[in-house]
């Protein structure tokens, strides 16, 4: 491997890291919750096609697009949609107490046919080549400091991305400082805990649920959009990669044992393991299958290295997965 | 000071669905007092304070608080009034240290400051005489670390009336002297306190008044140095009701189970059978009496082979018509459906009935097959017998059923408990356990598990019946064993004994009495 293959492939990694950041983000939020949200890929998918949907109709009907009205459209659109898509899995399984790992996969499936259908149906809206394009919003996505400084090796490495891939790590960060500095994030760590004696503490259970579960998705949701936006520079592809990094970013929760500050280096060795095949000279098509794998190999390695070592802060929070019925005491 | 009333309960009744908990109970709690409320088990006690703590909501009846009126519908409103519970099952989250579980849920000054709520804590223990380390883990913590950091979260909120559900339960002698000496504390900082136990010593010694309650209501109050166990003993069990449960008397008794120095220890490491010795005679029911928790479960467990048992003990089995019905056959290192198979049958019904024994879902069928489905020799499953037997239940037993492939968890308790109770008596055992197993039912349902065991009796059977009614621990059985701490305190002729001295071995205090 040459040098600038090297470079090109920290590049690529950082880039799937930045998407399956997000995911896994959004879904500590969720787990720590107590709701075992297994919808990510979905809501990713429907984070993408939100994002691309709003800026597509934007500079469709403007002939001259304002570059910040692009990102917030965008931006807000993507949240949004993806936090509709965490209210439809809070309101079955919080409200109505349907099964969580049931709801989350269905919402996967929904979510990636709902975003293929419109992507598909903004292809032939968009006319010409059968490709939608939202250069503009795209461009404010990509814009990054690298192409103005040049600062050679360091700036192909640091600098080259769009603000999101900074945008990801300042959210881990946030994260991590939310949930164990704050009393809000202390409430909520207690409702996926052990929910009977959150609400013991007059912590309302159902309201932590919605807002962790919902927030938590529209962050996930930003994954979709960094995809679209800034990897497929503003198109829409069907080619199943979203729902590949949304099942890594579940994987990702597991491996960072529920810290986000974990994620962040854990999304980058996520991302060099998705997309090393690529690098490595000779592989035929079922070889390279092999090699995708690898990232769900290296989260198998580290469950069995958390239940050796018993440490009890490495485990799931311990209602994950459950309803909570207050007559149940 | 010891007028002043910090709480006031008015003809508070509280109903669940027919059952009535507490039936118009008026009671009054001073400040600056230790109040001991004392009950047998269903006698309403914890659902009464419940209703203090915001857990349950009170149908009628009012509360008062520093003699104004108030409405308790959550455990926030309790403790907005000053009073807070410590719950027999603890309230804390596992991997939390003691201050985050302390401040949790406060609404206090927004940013969360750990290192002023751990000294705040080390100020409130220092106080009192507790000793709590606020960056200890809870999973790290022993029992009575857990209940000191529920105590201290109670005090941190200011509570000015403590309720403590059955605090020495779970404590070795040694720490519930030292709780005992931290309750005496903050009685002279004036706070109130209400203990609920069964423990007439504890009563005796850290209580300064005591309050009775009896299935549900309150019958009267008085100052623990103006009574004895003995006057407390009969407010508690009040006298003996006549059932009029058919005892025929035992048939030809012939020793069938002899159980010697069965000792267990429970996951935790904490002892919950000493050196346990008693014989089960074929032919008579042998009843066991105890508070609830004194080791019931874990006896019953243990002969069923489902407890580990300590080195040096016995259970020696005598089946009838065995060849070497001298010799007998050891239970102990058989594995559960060994003991199953030689005809020890075990039908036990936890608190939620459904939890061990029965397949919720699963119709009667289902129910009867998980019994017999080792039988069949072919591939399938062979489930015209399982049905046979079960129409055969339902006939007998009159359950109320749609059908036989009705889950059984929709059904009524009663139902749920006949099911289970007639499937063990189908397997024709010579030894049938039964715990609570009247647990929750009407009388007359009541009447026909009575009979059913009666029944068995008579064809010779060894019954072991568990139960919490003593009037009907007394009507039903020959003898009873009593456990008192997982020890046996004591085995009595049901028919010559009386309420009250089952009561006091129930609380050991025949032993004490005879110390003194």
């Amino acid at each position: 491997m040459t040098g600038a293959q090297i470079i090109q492939l920290l590049q690529s990694a950082i880039c799937f890291g930045t998407v399956i950041m997000f995911g896994a983000i959004g879904e500590i939020l969720t787990e720590k919750s107590g709701n075992l949200n297994l919808g990510v890929p979905g809501i990713m998918y429907l984070g993408g096609i939100a994002g691309l949907a709003a800026s597509f109709f934007y500079e469709f009907n403007n002939p001259d697009p304002n570059g910040l009205i692009c990102l917030l459209i965008s931006f807000g659109a993507a949240f949004l949609v993806a936090a509709l898509g965490g209210l439809l899995y809070s309101f079955l399984t919080i409200t109505l107490r349907a099964n969580q790992n049931v709801t989350g996969l269905t919402l996967t499936i929904f979510g990636g046919g709902v975003a293929n259908f419109f992507g598909g149906s903004l292809n032939t809206l968009a006319g010409g080549v059968g490709q939608i394009s939202v250069a503009a919003t795209s461009a404010v996505y990509r814009a990054n400091i690298h192409n103005i400084t040049n600062l050679g090796v360091f700036g192909q490495l640091f600098l080259s991305y769009g603000f999101m891939a900074y945008l990801a790590i300042a959210a881990a960060i946030l994260m991590a400082w939310f949930l164990n500095r704050t009393r809000t994030g202390l409430n909520l760590r207690a409702v996926g805990e052990n929910p009977a004696t959150a609400d013991a503490a007059g912590i309302n259970v159902t309201r932590y649920k919605y807002l962790a579960t919902c927030v938590g998705a529209g962050i996930s949701g930003l994954g979709g959009l960094y995809y679209t936006m800034d990897y497929i520079k503003g198109t829409w592809a069907n080619d199943g990669t979203i729902e590949s990094l949304g099942w890594l970013a579940v994987a990702l929760v597991i491996f960072a044992t529920w810290r986000s500050t974990n994620a962040i280096w854990g999304s980058y060795l996520f991302g060099l393991l998705f997309w090393v095949y690529q690098y490595i000279p000779g592989l035929g098509r079922k070889d390279m299958e092999l090699f995708k794998m690898l990232p769900y190999l290296v989260t198998i390695l580290v469950l069995i290295a958390i239940s050796l070592r018993k440490k009890r802060e490495n485990q799931p929070p311990a209602s994950l997965g459950l309803a909570y019925f207050r007559e149940e005491r | 000071m010891e007028t002043e009333v910090a709480v006031q309960l008015k003809h508070i009744t509280k109903r669940f669905a027919k059952v009535i908990a507490n039936d118009d109970v008026s009671l009054d709690i001073y400040k600056g007092e230790i109040l001991s409320l004392l009950g047998e088990n269903g006698s309403g006690k914890t659902t009464l304070m419940n209703m203090l703590a915001g857990i349950y909501f009170p149908d009628e009846g009012e509360i008062l608080v520093n003699g104004k009126p108030v409405t308790i519908s959550s455990p926030k409103d309790a403790f907005s009034h000053g009073i807070g519970m410590i719950h027999q099952h603890f309230k804390l989250v596992d991997v939390f240290t003691a201050a985050e579980n302390i401040v949790l849920g406060l609404e206090d000054e927004g940013r969360l400051d750990l290192k002023a709520a751990a000294a705040k804590i080390n100020e409130i223990c220092k106080k009192y005489g507790f000793h709590v380390d606020p960056n200890k883990k809870i999973y790290d913590m022993s029992v009575s670390e857990k209940q000191t950091v529920e105590i201290v979260k109670v005090l941190y909120r200011g509570a000015r009336i403590l309720i403590l559900d059955e605090p020495t339960a779970v404590l070795t002698p040694q720490e519930t002297d030292r709780l005992f000496a931290v309750m005496r504390n903050m009685k002279a900082d004036g706070k109130s306190m209400i203990i609920i136990t069964h423990k007439l010593h504890e009563v005796m010694d850290v209580s300064d008044r005591v309050a009775v309650l009896r299935k549900g209501r309150y019958v009267g109050s008085v100052s623990t140095s103006e009574t004895s166990p003995q006057a407390l003993t009969d407010m508690m069990v009040g006298h003996a009701v006549t059932l009029n449960i058919n005892r025929p008397e035992p048939k030809d008794p012939t020793p069938r189970l002899e159980v010697s120095n069965l000792t267990v220890y429970d996951a935790m490491g904490v002892k919950r059978l000493d050196q346990v010795s008693f014989t089960a005679m074929g032919g008579e029911i042998l009843g066991i009496a105890g508070i609830a928790g004194s080791g019931q479960k874990e006896l019953l467990e243990s002969i069923a082979g489902l407890q580990p048992i300590s080195p040096g003990a016995s259970i020696r089995y005598r089946p009838i018509g065995h060849p070497d019905a001298h010799e007998g056959l050891e239970l102990v290192g058989k594995t559960p459906l060994q003991i199953k198979q030689a005809g020890v049958s075990l039908a036990f019904v936890p608190e939620d009935r459904l939890g061990m024994g029965l397949v919720g879902s699963q119709g009667m069928t289902g129910n009867m097959l998980l019994r017999s489905y080792r039988k069949g020799r072919g591939l399938f499953t062979d489930r015209k017998s399982p049905k046979k037997l079960a129409e055969e239940v339902i006939a007998e037993l009159d359950v109320v059923t749609p059908g036989v492939n009705f889950p059984v968890r929709r059904l009524s308790g009663g139902n749920v408990q006949k099911v289970l109770v007639g499937r063990e008596i189908a397997q024709s055992p010579s030894v049938l356990m039964t715990a609570y197993a009247v647990r929750g039912l009407d009388i007359n349902t009541s009447y026909t598990i009575y009979n059913l065991l009666t029944e068995q009796k008579m064809k010779g059977v060894a019954v072991v019946y568990v139960g919490e009614d003593l009037d009907v621990l007394l009507e039903l059985c020959d003898r009873i064993l009593v456990l008192c701490g997982g020890q046996v305190s004591g085995i009595v002729d049901a028919r010559t004994t009386t309420k009250e001295e089952v009561g006091l071995l129930m609380t050991r205090f025949k032993k004490e009495a005879a110390q003194i």
